[in-house]
């Protein structure tokens, strides 16, 4: 059984002090702990921003990728090797900015890895940018006048691009995150859980006490995340009240059962040998 | 067996109409008829980036002897339509023929006189049998089967096995060639030309590049393969994707040529053999993970067909001006080889070789190839997978556990053992970022320098390696008075370009330059050391390749034929180069 120990590396953690990415790690341990799973068998894919060094700090298999690229690397990574739990980390201008278009992609072909996303609203290893989820009016570096475009709502497109699990976590209730990341990993199939991340330096707005505020557990109120149409009802709940937990789960065809030669077992353990290509030559002949 | 064409011991079929009157298919059909029969052939398309309506034309040229390109003209004119008439009667050799629909407005005669004319009622036959008026071309290739002497029995057994299982289809193709053959055998004279089938003969197969490519990729026990349509690479993927369960690999079409790659390099990373293809366009998206291949030292082979640009260009012709591009494509220095095949037999080995060299040296692997020879057809001896066989380097598949896994352990040969994730005892990191030797992220600045040292440390075996994969290949004569320089699918009109020279009492040699990175610059430095004169073919403006000369060897290449508007390189257009130089 792996203990939270065995899950710890001598890398420097050179997060800031107070930065939600430390609760998202330990909550992604302590998941991988109580679901009893070997950290060999864990695969982490990270992308580029502050976020991107949980592959530094956990000690399963990882490959830390470039800016925006996290999906498509998880899924050659499950295509290849369906025994592994792939989970993908990646922050907010990652996920939704210059990576945006594998999120649909991935959620509509239902690959089973598990999307974290570290959303605190704004770029923060570059020191301080408007990103896609920023409010408008969100004065940046880069926004002095303040934003002017409509943030993104990444559970709305998770949900619109047919994501067979959506779930919004906080940074601020490890406990709480922690069952989330164990649920989404148990689901079969893609898992999008965009973490509310306070990020201390860059966006003194949304902190952890304007969060705790705000937001509120959908289980604690009777949501019913086997309905679509209350999942998008919650999904655009924003402001005064903000939903945390499960919005939407269903159960869908993996992506890597529908390829004929998967159904041989994982592709990374078949030995390769010269294949005989008379067949296919005969085909030209 | 007989083969006698009008200028040589060739032949040469052009079959012209608009895109949608099955010029491919009859090219194809033709082709593997005149193959079955005992010749050699090869094939070549030329179609713009259209469904319907636009002019297609395929040539096929056949001989007793190996042909490797298109000649100078042709001996027979299918014209499906007016225009193709128009458009190629003047490439028909004094004394050809073209065999035409009578029910069009164009007389040929009026545009040629020193040609055959076969006007035929294709539209009249296709109308009496109640077929479909696609069926036209092959009506029209049962006239030209006639008009060379040849057996129409092996054509009807092409068409069985090609349009396997629809005997509609079938039926109706063979009563079309059958009422083709049946007027030209009642109403003309033959060509002049004459092919008789033959009953020993080799085994052979009629493949193009891409599908050489794909085969040496099932060959080399590649698993995972995913690509984004892109011409002319994008029959590696219909291919591929017509076979996976026989090739036992997994095949992808993902939402972008970004997406391809990443997801490439995710199942290598996993411990697959991955692939994916594009053109020039795709792979400038693919530059930035090309890197990350790099850096994660995992193994990836990236085959690129490249078609004129800059930009979108022309979709469906040649090029070779991704040369320099691709050999310095993506950020920071790593080291990467990138290899030209020449013909199809190179498409398959040097793609098996490929994903040798990319696992034992956990490298990206470029295989540069072009249109004109990914989609141009050629018979060729069945590929032997076992000539090459497969080689995966240092992969741990267990762990002893004694210390921890050290993804890039500094080693004296630059090659850190991987280890496939998921085995007992160890786990592996990876890194974009510079790393040290357990993949943590590091700016030590000796760390630093020494994970590139390690990088670049890989060379030195692998320039061994390629040495040992004969990269500069030499043809024609030891004592030439004329040497021609070249790279990728200009070799087969440089052959072709040997034989007419040879034939003049020309003694020529050509040198193909196969592997263009690592740049194998002591042999050709040694090969370019003689004082003939020496012409560099290409199909880019700049001549890339004697920019790379240049830059290895100090070598200057002053005559140059270079060729850069999306068609192919004539031999006649090489031995006219070569008699300009030599005088």
């Amino acid at each position: 059984m792996t203990t939270m120990e065995e899950l710890s590396t001598p890398a420097r953690i050179t997060w800031c002090p107070g930065c939600g990415n430390y609760a998202i790690l330990t909550a992604v341990k302590r998941a991988i702990v109580e679901l009893g799973l070997r950290r060999e068998e864990v695969v982490a894919v990270t992308g580029i921003g502050c976020h991107g060094r949980m592959t530094n700090y956990i000690r399963v298999n990882g490959i830390h990728v470039l800016h925006g690229r996290v999906l498509p690397v998880a899924t050659g990574i499950k295509l290849a090797n369906q025994r592994l739990t792939v989970l993908g980390f990646a922050g907010d201008g990652d996920a939704y900015s210059i990576g945006m278009g594998h999120l649909s992609h991935t959620a509509r072909r239902n690959v089973d890895v598990k999307y974290i996303v570290h959303d605190n609203l704004v770029y923060a290893l570059t020191t301080g940018q408007t990103s896609p989820t920023s409010e408008p009016g969100f004065r940046t570096r880069s926004t002095p006048r303040g934003a002017y475009e409509q943030p993104i709502n990444p559970l709305l497109q998770a949900l619109a691009s047919g994501a067979s699990f959506v779930a919004r976590g906080f940074a601020g209730d490890v406990r709480h995150l922690t069952m989330l990341l164990k649920e989404a990993i148990r689901h079969r199939g893609f898992a999008l859980i965009d973490v509310l991340q306070p990020c201390i330096v860059w966006n003194r707005v949304n902190t952890y006490e304007w969060y705790r505020e705000r937001v509120y557990k959908l289980e604690e109120e009777g949501h019913d995340p086997h309905s679509l149409e209350e999942a998008y009802r919650r999904a655009v709940e924003w402001g005064e009240r903000i939903p945390i937990g499960i919005l939407y789960r269903e159960e869908r065809p993996l992506y890597h059962e529908h390829f004929p030669p998967l159904r041989r077992g994982s592709l990374a353990f078949q030995p390769l040998k010269t294949p005989d290509l008379t067949p296919l030559l005969e085909e030209l002949s | 067996m007989v083969c006698i064409g009008i200028k040589d011991e060739t032949i040469s079929f052009l079959i012209g109409g608009e895109a949608g009157q099955g010029i491919m298919r009859s090219g194809s059909l033709l082709g593997r008829a005149l193959m079955r029969g005992g010749l050699h052939i090869f094939g070549v398309n030329d179609y713009p980036s259209l469904i319907r309506g636009g002019h297609n034309f395929y040539i096929l040229r056949a001989s007793e002897r190996e042909v490797y390109s298109q000649g100078d003209g042709v001996d027979l004119l299918i014209a499906l339509n007016d225009e193709s008439i128009e458009l190629h009667i003047n490439d028909l050799y004094p004394g050809g023929g073209v065999i035409y629909d009578e029910e069009g407005k164009l007389d040929p005669r009026e545009l040629r006189g020193d040609v055959k004319t076969y006007p035929t009622p294709l539209t009249g036959i296709v109308k009496e049998i109640g077929g479909p008026r696609v069926v036209r071309n092959t009506a029209a290739l049962g006239v030209a089967l006639s008009l060379i002497g040849f057996n129409p029995e092996t054509m009807r057994g092409v068409i069985r096995d090609t349009f396997k299982g629809r005997e509609g289809i079938i039926e109706m193709n063979i009563k079309a060639l059958d009422r083709g053959y049946e007027y030209a055998e009642r109403n003309f004279e033959g060509l002049g030309c004459r092919v008789e089938t033959s009953k020993s003969r080799d085994e052979r197969i009629m493949v193009t590049g891409n599908e050489a490519i794909a085969l040496g990729a099932i060959g080399a026990g590649c698993r995972f393969y995913a690509a984004y349509p892109m011409t002319p690479a994008t029959p590696i993927l219909h291919y591929l994707a017509a076979h996976d369960e026989e090739a036992g690999m997994v095949v992808v079409q993902p939402e972008s040529e970004i997406a391809a790659i990443n997801m490439v390099i995710g199942a290598a990373y996993a411990g697959v053999r991955a692939m994916t293809a594009t053109s020039g366009g795709g792979f400038c998206l693919m530059t930035e993970a090309l890197g990350l291949a790099a850096m994660t030292e995992t193994p990836i082979v990236v085959v690129i067909n490249q078609r004129p640009g800059p930009s979108t260009g022309m979709a469906t012709y040649t090029s070779q001006g991704d040369l320099l591009f691709t050999i310095h494509a993506s950020q920071g220095e790593f080291p990467r080889v990138v290899v030209a095949p020449g013909d199809v037999d190179e498409c398959f080995y040097l793609t098996m070789e490929a994903f040798n060299l990319a696992e034992r040296f956990q490298i990206p692997v470029i295989i540069l190839a072009d249109k004109y020879l990914a989609e141009s057809h050629r018979s060729t001896r069945p590929f032997d997978p076992s000539r090459v066989g497969i080689d995966r380097g240092e992969l741990l598949t267990e762990w002893s556990g004694d210390e921890e896994y050290r993804r890039y352990r500094l080693t004296e040969s630059g090659i850190s053992p991987r280890i496939i994730p998921g085995i007992e005892g160890a786990t592996m990191l990876a890194n974009t970022n510079e790393h040290d030797e357990y993949g943590f992220a590091t700016t030590n600045p000796e760390m630093v320098k020494a994970m590139m040292d390690k990088r670049f440390r890989k060379l030195k075996a692998l320039r061994r390696e390629i040495e040992r994969l004969n990269p500069v290949r030499v043809y024609g004569s030891e004592e030439a008075e004329a040497t021609i320089v070249g790279w990728g699918s200009t070799k087969g009109p440089a052959l072709e370009a040997l034989r007419m020279l040879e034939g003049e009492g020309i003694k020529a040699r050509f040198i193909q330059v196969v592997y263009l990175e690592p740049f194998p610059a002591e042999r050709v430095e040694e090969l370019l050391s003689g004082d003939e004169p020496k012409l560099l073919v290409e199909m880019n403006k700049t001549g890339q390749l004697g920019s790379l000369i240049k830059l290895h060897t100090g070598v200057t290449l002053e005559h140059r034929l270079l060729r850069y508007d999306g068609r192919p390189v004539n031999p006649g257009q090489i031995c006219n180069a070569i008699r300009g130089v030599m005088r």
